[in-house]
């Protein structure tokens, strides 16, 4: 995709963040394009939250610059930024009912009386909300106080919506519908979506791009499946979605492939990371792309540790003669027929599906 | 995540609820002994005639209203006209008791904000400061106070020292002293039931404002002061009510010329030549104005929804 700098919906460079002398967000360049769904991905006390705050104005960064389709938001207050956001726990104003809510960023932008109703009209129809526009805070429920922000958020038309967490406080039912409304909603409006999580499922099921961030430093930036297929290092391959990693000797890097020898001597091709160097190293294999084969056969061999149902498959845990655990998963079909506990098996890794990770 | 979203009630459990009317009755029988004992007396004593030695007669009359209300002349005879003197006393207590609250708001926000906006142990001890003068009683404050503001007391000395002023500045017995007394005495009042409204404030939601555009003044209006308007409320009550009834700073930094309902009806009790039904008289009058303007105040308050 060719980028011209509109095409830039908020532009992070350099930006570093200290509270005392840890970094919460240590040198972070990142930029994020008009009318994306975009998912700052990490764990608990990575700096999301920060750097959400950043751009909306309520802390100052220490370092580097943040800049909203081109113009620099240094020195801006929040309430003169075009961006709202969703908060964590709503922050919705409990004196209000729903309607006033959703209607005080409008009535500060000076919408006037008439419009500013019929737009929350049109907000709360898209959240689907209308027939509790007179209700107070405290008579909702989690999930429609949840959809109250959001609207209140909307209303005011940003150039860019922050959603910190929003799902975190829905239970798993609600979570998945309130996903896919989420996604409809980005889709249908065109505003640029900074969404964030620490949970890589939410992540990968509903975002164009995905910024894996640990420890206030940017892992990799990509579309979800790029994120998932070709994790550019060992804690993205860890953090998102289940992998095994397992040791191997690097014998050759040529480009984007490399040989590697497994412990028991089978020399295996794999795909690797930009910077992989020959020496020890890690081949990360998806569960899924671990075939169970006949013993002494296949790439790896091994005892099975412990069978678990999961409905839709079966996970498999096996032990590697040196003592490695790995997970491989299988359908759930007629036709599968599963090991015992203690059987001897072989491992087969899929043509492609092994990648080679630095730490 | 539980506990965040505060779902306005429901979560009260029914178990307890047997127990309410006993919970209750320890309050109910120190209210009713000493509050509506006392005052049903009072409203009895207001409609008897007067011992002339204080006390009273046991015999029904509204002597003590008309004196309140009406002037019959020096005999008793002429025709009633309308008595200025004891009205002119209420206007001034209400109008004073007003300013106070004012006042103790305008100082009191600002101070309960700063200290509800510390942290850990700064909060302890300022609010440890500001509950240091009830550690000396009232009546010793006030008649400290009015050392210091008397024509020869530190304030002028200081001032004439220091060449800025060449005669005493007359603060005593003055409706400034008793303002100066009445706000004073109440301010703290007014502090610590809005620094517990502010500390229980959700401070996201002045981010939330600011995040849709509001300003700094927009916020303070429309989020900050709803959501702490409970105990500006009880704060405005217990500086407002025991400012009109006050009797210590009118009779000490006051004088004669500004006397308070408070002195009024404490003269009417105190030694021998006092009038019982009157006394009680005016301090029925009093509580009923109180009454009609906090009920006043409750209705606006259905009206708009917040009860
Ligand atoms: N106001 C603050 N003072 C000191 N440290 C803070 C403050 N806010 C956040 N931090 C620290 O910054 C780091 C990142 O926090 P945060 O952005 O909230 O993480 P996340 O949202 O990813 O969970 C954490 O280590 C946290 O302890
Ligand atoms: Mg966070």
């Amino acid at each position: 995709m060719s980028q011209t700098p509109t095409d830039i919906a908020v532009d992070v460079q350099n930006v570093t963040k200290r509270y005392g002398t840890t970094a919460a967000l240590a040198n972070l360049t990142l930029q994020i394009r008009d009318n994306e769904f975009f998912t700052l991905l990490g764990p608990s006390g990575c700096g999301k939250t920060t750097l959400l705050r950043s751009i909306a104005g309520f802390e100052n960064i220490s370092e580097g610059t943040i800049s909203l389709f081109g113009e620099s938001l240094a020195g801006l207050p929040p309430n003169k930024r075009p961006i709202n956001t969703v908060f964590q726990h709503y922050a919705l104003f409990p004196h209000m009912s729903v309607t006033d809510n959703v209607l005080f960023g409008l009535l500060r932008q000076r919408v006037p009386d008439a419009d500013a109703r019929k737009r929350v009209g049109e907000v709360l129809d898209m959240v689907q909300l209308s027939a509790l526009a007179e209700r107070m805070p405290s008579q909702l429920s989690g999930g429609q106080q949840q959809r109250v922000a959001l609207a209140r958020a909307l209303a005011p038309r940003p150039r860019v919506l922050l959603l910190d967490e929003p799902l975190s406080a829905l239970d798993l039912k609600l979570r998945q519908e309130v996903r896919i409304e989420l996604q409809q909603i980005q889709y249908n409006t065109g505003i640029t979506f900074i969404f964030v999580t620490h949970d890589q499922e939410e992540a990968i099921t509903m975002s164009d791009r995905i910024a894996v961030i640990s420890e206030g430093e940017l892992q990799q930036v990509g579309a979800p499946r790029d994120i998932y297929e070709s994790p550019s290092n060992r804690f993205v391959a860890d953090f998102i979605g289940e992998t095994n990693l397992i040791d191997v000797t690097v014998n050759s890097v040529n480009g984007d492939t490399a040989m590697c020898t497994l412990a028991d001597g089978t020399a295996i091709q794999c795909k690797s990371a930009g910077d992989a160097t020959t020496g020890a190293g890690h081949l990360s294999v998806r569960p899924e792309r671990l075939t169970l084969t006949a013993s002494d056969t296949g790439d790896l061999s091994g005892t099975v540790k412990r069978l678990t149902y999961l409905g839709t498959d079966m996970r498999i845990t096996i032990e590697l003669n040196d003592g490695t655990t790995l997970t491989a998963r299988m359908q759930n079909t007629d036709d599968t027929t599963l090991p015992d506990r203690g059987d001897r098996v072989g491992l087969q890794i899929e043509p492609g599906a092994a990648r080679l990770l630095t730490d | 995540m539980a506990g965040v979203i505060q779902a306005g009630g429901q979560t009260k459990s029914n178990t307890y609820t047997g127990f309410g009317p006993l919970l209750l009755l320890p309050s109910w029988l120190i209210i009713g002994f000493f509050l509506l004992l006392p005052v049903g007396m009072m409203l009895i004593y207001s409609f008897l005639t007067k011992e002339f030695r204080g006390g009273v007669i046991w015999e029904f009359s509204l002597a003590a209203y008309d004196q309140f209300l009406f002037d019959r002349g020096l005999f008793g005879d002429d025709p009633p006209k309308i008595e200025w003197t004891y009205i002119g006393i209420f206007w001034r207590s209400i109008w004073q008791a007003g300013l106070a609250t004012v006042l103790c708001l305008l100082i009191g926000f600002p101070t309960a904000w700063f200290i509800a906006t510390r942290s850990g142990v700064n909060k302890s001890i300022w609010l440890f400061l500001v509950t240091i003068p009830y550690w000396v009683n009232l009546l010793i404050r006030t008649i400290s106070m009015k050392f210091l503001i008397r024509d020869t007391g530190p304030i002028n000395e200081w001032l004439m020292a220091g060449g800025v002023i060449s005669e005493p500045i007359h603060m005593i017995n003055t409706a400034f002293a008793v303002q100066l007394g009445l706000f004073y005495s109440y301010l703290p009042f007014m502090v610590l039931p809005i620094y517990a409204s502010v500390e229980r404030y959700n401070f996201a939601l002045s981010e939330a404002a600011a995040d849709l555009y509001a300003s700094r003044w927009t916020t303070l209006r429309h989020v900050i002061l709803p959501s702490v308007k409970p105990g500006i409320v009880a704060g405005c009550i217990l500086v407002f009510v025991p400012s009109l009834g006050a009797f210590l700073a009118p009779d000490l930094l006051g004088g004669a010329k500004n006397f308070m309902i408070g002195s009024l009806i404490e003269e009417q009790f105190k030694g021998n030549a006092g009038n019982w039904p009157f006394g009680a008289a005016a301090s029925m009058i009093l509580l009923s104005l109180v009454l009609i303007a906090l009920m006043f105040y409750a209705r606006s308050q259905r009206q708009q929804g917040h009860f």
